[in-house]
């Protein structure tokens, strides 16, 4: 695991210089399980996540490459179930909604507020902690038998199926408080240690995605918790709140489970959001545009989740007057989207564009997200939902804004963040020629799909129609692509870690605090006591081509008055 | 009546803490009494609106809300704002199918 | 972080990433707020439940609160309240350094709760004995066919009553105890267990008074075990159960129970507390812990009184 190898040969960053860095302080397997410091925290979550991802993608490439044919092709139609439960499940509470918080949240947010940590380290790791407790019981869930239902555990099917339900459902649970707990932990840090000059609208982008993240977070999982603990409860006791043969409702558990789970996409897109600001303007050398705009939408997007949840279920025997509710209340909640996608547009417009690896990611963002968001607009209008609900067009709409929009952000975070979390640069070659396969594979995969659903290809079938082959096998191939591209990603991001180039304080040019200590800091993050400034402000800062970084023009305007403590 | 700790916080008063008592415990048997009291779909509402209040002082002297960032109030009753729309629409829809389910309701 | 007074951070008690004993105890502050915040919704999703099945079907919970002993929840309703003034003198306590006091006044509350459980363990071992558990173990206990049971107002002595009268014995009792034994076994008991269903299949059902209650059909084939009705329902006024009656006690265990593994946890939390107060981290002034358990323990007393008003005081 890469978590060792960075402590047995005194970490890495550490050449014979013995360099000090958060990696080195502390050797051994324990000193990470237990520590406090939020950027090992974040580092941990990282291995965690993309260990997670890979087993969802291991499930999605065998989904993918049964559906090769119709009928069987390498696994019976159980089996099959299971697969596509698991990816599901896997991807979404393993990967996804712990995703970019825990693993990148945690490690820059205290270094975009110049902070020795978050304001709840303990609580912090109990979170981590938490994560792998629930990672635990969803594995042994996957051991005995996997599950069946979909991630979506709908009665009366999830309380009936012989599967193993509750280690699943229980797992989840346990990941639910992991979540409340980075929420609430990144609220108060938020709230509570901003740095002198640091008020809310001088705050860098990222932290309010990560604050509008939280309050999702913290108000959501709850009732996935509940809804989980009923179910749990449903098969485990017979309490029959949603069994209709002991006077229970199904509809209800539908109600339940939405009203945490649709907010929960927006936990998904509003940090990956944050990151494509700070991208945005770094790599367009040009201050964000529409600040305000973009940090209010945020919160706007974090209230109106709120509000749709009776989307998923206009099918569902929903009343017609509810339906009508949701189905306006979902085309208003397009509307802050769309305002930060024009936001970052303005960005670049006459900006100094920089093809990096990381705005390479960003520019694929704008495009995947944008046609992730518009077929939200189909899938939102009752008369069509009729007709594409259960089919391929939501299957291809919910990759293109959670895989297309949160997986693309996170690996642009991934990227530009790197050489601040290991001290390493990657190969740019590599990284760009990954991050097209990354597109091109993508596209193959779900554009398809949404061809095939429209045509009527329904989700979740094991078997289907012959004039459905070739666009099962185009999208299966487009799979392929897109393993290819991770598994180079892998590649070099791993070689890096080794024998990449050492990584300068600020290689890319940017403003926000966390640049202003080394690559990679110090355990106790920065050595002086920073003021913060403009975080977009690009202009306060040139490039230095001995260290092959950037330097502030002026270094004290950002470092707090000798004596001055506040 | 406002002491204060070494730190600055505020601290209770024992008498303010003795009286909220009594006021809960009267609540307590004014909401009992209520119930012998026959005044239709009405009984609900006035239970609720004596728990609520029980609520309030709780919240308000018990926990200290009185005293303290108004922000932590906000997020304590933003958590009653969300509970609201969950119930309101869910009650709202489950309401408008049950005479598909149960032919004369809501009559029985 | 330079530019601090170093007073300040000789403080044993101030994490090393606050700049103050302030900034730390109001992010301890806001983070229990907060934790309070996802504790109301997590309880919420029951009251929904509450909500959705009362207004949809109050008749259930009319028939169901009159097995529910209304002096024992005021009882409990007291010891709460009683037990959140204790706990919140103990915060006052450790303000101002009065550490023995702080400390009797956590055992007052730490008894006051164990009080609430066992009161909660009385009234949870009258109704299993009596049957009257959640849908799929719900099994009024049929002594004697053909008599109601009678909505016992004080459990004490509805207890001598229950065992002399029985409930319906509509296919709903006999079948519901032929199949416990078989539906226990967990996961399967959805499928097994008697719905209430009587009468011949395609037909719609009827309650025990015979007014036609849905026109959903009733399953083709019911699971094994199912009696068929034998019609000796007693149609007597007050005690006629409703359909769907055992509804009542699944929301009532759940909300009670789930209320009462948080009493649990408050318990552990306080003796904790006690722990610490006897190790003397209280005797600098620093309260903080027991304030932010106090906190936690009004909401489980706040979220008990109004259990006690939905579910002990319907109307």
């Amino acid at each position: 695991m890469a978590v060792d190898t960075l402590t047995v040969n005194g970490a890495v960053g550490v050449d014979h210089d013995h360099r000090e860095s958060y990696l080195t302080t502390g050797h051994g397997i324990l000193s990470w399980l237990f520590t406090l410091d939020h950027k090992r925290i974040g580092v941990m979550y990282l291995v965690a996540i993309l260990t997670s991802f890979f087993l969802g993608g291991v499930f999605a490439l065998l989904v993918r490459t049964e559906l090769l044919t119709p009928g069987q092709t390498i696994m019976t139609a159980d089996a099959y179930n299971k697969m596509f439960t698991l990816h599901g499940a896997v991807m979404i509470f393993l990967f996804i909604i712990p995703g970019i918080p825990a693993a990148l949240g945690n490690f820059v947010l205290p270094l975009m507020l110049g902070a020795k940590d978050v304001a709840l380290p303990r609580l912090n790791l109990t979170s981590f902690w938490f994560w792998m407790i629930g990672a635990v019981f969803s594995l042994v869930s996957i051991i005995v038998g996997a599950v069946d239902t979909g991630w979506t555990f709908y009665t009366p099917y999830s309380t009936t199926t012989s599967t193993a339900v509750i280690s699943m459902t229980l797992g989840v649970f346990i990941l639910g408080f992991s979540s409340i707990f980075t929420g609430l932990n990144f609220i108060v840090t938020i709230h509570k240690m901003r740095p002198e000059g640091m008020t809310w609208f001088k705050m860098p982008l990222f932290l309010w995605g990560l604050y509008s993240t939280a309050i999702i977070q913290v108000l959501a999982t709850p009732v996935l918790g509940i809804t989980l603990l009923l179910l749990i409860a449903e098969r485990a006791l017979g309490v029959g709140i949603f069994d209709p043969t002991l006077g229970g409702d199904p509809v209800l558990y539908q109600h339940f489970f939405w009203f945490y789970s649709h907010p929960a996409v927006y936990i998904m897109i509003l940090p990956a959001m944050g990151i494509m600001s700070e991208l945005m303007s770094v790599f367009s050398h040009k201050h964000i545009f529409g600040y305000r705009f973009i940090a209010w939408s945020s919160i706007a997007i974090a209230i109106f989740s709120f509000l749709v949840w009776g989307h998923h279920m206009f099918t569902s025997g929903q009343s017609g007057l509810t339906n009508m509710i949701f189905s306006a209340l979902t085309f208003s909640v397009a509307i802050p989207s769309a305002v930060k996608v024009f936001n970052w547009l303005a960005t670049m417009y006459k900006g100094s564009i920089e093809l990096a690896a990381p705005m390479l990611y960003a520019l694929s963002f704008l495009f995947l997200f944008a046609i992730g968001g518009l077929t939200g607009l189909f899938l939102g209008a009752l008369s069509t939902d009729v007709h594409l609900h259960d089919t391929y067009f939501v299957v291809a709409h919910f990759h293109y804004v959670m895989f297309g929009g949160t997986v693309i952000a996170f690996l642009g975070g991934l990227h530009y963040w790197w050489p601040k979390m290991f001290g390493r640069m990657y190969s740019e070659r590599w990284a760009q020629l990954a991050a097209l396969l990354v597109f091109v594979g993508f596209n193959l995969t779900f554009f398809t799909q949404f061809v095939m659903g429209s045509h009527g290809m329904p989700r979740r079938y094991y078997n289907y129609l012959e004039e459905f082959t070739r666009f099962h096998q185009a999208s299966t191939v487009g799979s392929y692509v897109l393993g290819l591209g991770f598994f180079i990603m892998a590649g070099y991001l791993i070689h890096s870690l080794f024998r990449g180039e050492r990584a300068s304080a600020n290689p890319w040019g940017a403003a926000t605090l966390e640049w202003e200590t080394s690559s990679p800091p110090p355990a106790n993050n920065f050595d002086r006591e920073l003021i913060a400034g403009d975080p977009y402000d690009l202009e306060s800062l040139r490039y230095e081509p001995a260290i092959k970084g950037w330097v502030r023009k002026d270094p004290t305007s950002i470092v707090a008055a000798e004596g001055g403590a506040t | 009546m406002a002491e204060h700790s070494e730190g600055g916080v505020h601290v209770a008063s024992l008498k303010l803490l003795v009286v909220v008592l009594i006021a809960l415990m009267f609540g307590t048997w004014l909401t009992v009494s209520a119930t012998y009291v026959d005044l239709g779909a009405l009984n609900i509402w006035i239970g609720l609106a004596i728990a609520t209040g029980k609520a309030a002082l709780v919240g308000l002297y018990y926990m200290h809300l009185r005293w303290d960032k108004p922000f932590n109030a906000f997020v304590f009753l933003t958590a009653f704002v969300l509970l609201g729309l969950f119930v309101g629409i869910t009650m709202m829809d489950s309401a408008h199918y049950q005479h598909v389910i149960i032919p004369d309701w809501p009559n029985k | 972080m330079a530019g601090h007074s170093h007073d300040a951070h000789h403080d044993p008690d101030l994490a090393h990433h606050f700049e103050s004993a302030d900034q730390q105890f109001q992010s301890a502050k806001l983070g229990m707020w907060i934790f309070l915040a996802t504790e109301i919704l997590f309880f919420g999703g029951l009251f929904v439940a509450y909500s959705v099945y009362r207004s949809n079907h109050p008749e259930i919970f009319i028939y169901g609160h009159h097995f529910l002993d209304k002096g024992l929840g005021a009882l409990n309703t007291v010891v709460l309240i009683f037990s959140s003034f204790t706990i919140a003198w103990a915060v006052r306590a450790a303000q101002l350094r009065q550490i023995k006091l702080l400390k009797l006044l956590l055992v007052a509350t730490i008894a006051c709760a164990f009080v609430f459980l066992g009161v909660k363990y009385v009234e949870y071992s009258t109704k299993w004995k009596h049957g009257l558990l959640w849908a799929s173990k719900y099994d009024p206990h049929v002594e004697d066919h053909g008599e109601a049971p009678h909505g016992g107002e004080d459990e004490a002595h509805g207890a001598a009553e229950m065992s002399a009268e029985t409930a319906p014995s509509e296919g709903n009792g006999g079948a519901a105890a032929a199949t416990t034994a078989a539906g226990s076994a967990g996961t399967e008991a959805g499928a097994e267990i008697d719905s209430g269903t009587q009468e011949t299949p395609g037909t719609p059902e009827t309650s025990p008074a015979g007014e036609e209650r849905s026109n959903i059909p009733v399953a083709a084939e019911g699971p094994g075990g199912l009696a068929a009705d034998d019609g000796t329902a007693d149609h007597d006024e007050v005690g006629d159960e409703p359909r769907k009656a055992q509804i009542f006690f699944s929301i009532y265990f759940l909300m009670t129970g789930l209320h009462g593994i948080h009493v649990i946890g408050g318990i552990v939390a306080m003796l904790w507390l006690l722990r610490c107060a006897f190790r003397g981290d209280f005797d600098g002034g620093h309260f903080t812990r027991v304030d932010m358990v106090a906190l936690y323990w009004h909401v489980v007393d706040l979220i008990w009184i109004y259990l006690f008003l939905l579910l002990y005081l319907i109307h």
